[in-house]
């Protein structure tokens, strides 16, 4: 972030647009940190159903109504970073 | 005697997809609740936050089918392709998402804290609304609604 921000201060910008590419690079940080972990938390949790509706296929609704709720609920962790993203840098 | 090991290639899953039902279950729900979510943006906001509102209900609920469909159909194929349609159609969706944003945000109807607000509020309290009912079903089966 610090070789960003004197990669920015190099290039002769005024503060005002320094301090908006700023923003807008961490906003972008934000976002993608964000990102990564409900990616590997549903990365997790379908390998885990997978494996379990395939041993036990007669309980697939079960495991399958679950996934998919935590899922969502795993999402909704990228979406706050995705509006944190909106509120500062877009 | 030896056991097989289970093949989440060539297991699929023909019958029902309950995280149809569900969906269907939240968007009805979701629909239901939009008007007040719109009204509150909209006093807060104004009528820009009002527009942004229904704009972050109707993101939230195209996600949630979008999620749905992609499980339903390839769980009817392979519960390993499910899986792979799960973890990229994540990445897609946050995609979509992001375009949706991305497509509004210099129009003028547009307020960016009541769409942020709208889309997590939606999201998240949908969920815990249809988490209510899902705990109920696994938990006791016998009093699952039934359709009349």
């Amino acid at each position: 972030m610090e070789a960003f921000a004197h990669l920015v201060a190099a290039t002769g910008l005024t503060a005002d647009e320094q301090k908006a590419a700023a923003a807008a690079s961490s906003a972008g940080f934000a976002y993608g940190l964000a990102a990564i972990g409900p990616g590997i938390g549903i990365g997790y949790l379908v390998g885990k159903s997978v494996e379990a509706m395939a041993r036990q296929p007669e309980a697939a609704g079960m495991v399958r109504t679950t996934m998919f709720l935590g899922i969502a609920f795993t999402e909704a962790l990228a979406l706050i970073g995705f509006v944190v993203f909106i509120l500062i840098g877009l | 005697m030896t056991m097989t090991e289970p093949n989440p290639v060539l297991t699929a899953l023909p019958g029902p997809a309950p995280e149809v039902s569900v969906t269907k279950d939240m968007v009805k729900r979701g629909l239901v609740v939009a008007p007040l979510l719109i009204a509150v943006c909209g006093f807060i906001w104004g009528l820009h936050g009002a527009y942004s509102s229904a704009y972050g209900v109707a993101i939230v609920l195209i996600n949630f089918a979008l999620a749905a469909g992609t499980v339903a159909m390839t769980a009817r194929i392979s519960i390993g392709l499910m899986m792979g349609a799960v973890l990229f159609g994540y990445l897609v969706r946050l995609g979509l998402i992001f375009l949706a944003v991305l497509l509004v945000k210099d129009a003028g109807w547009i307020s960016l804290p009541a769409l942020g607000a709208t889309i997590i509020v939606t999201h998240l309290g949908l969920l815990v609304w249809e988490m209510k009912y899902v705990a109920i079903s696994l938990a006791h089966p016998g009093l699952k609604p039934v359709r009349s």
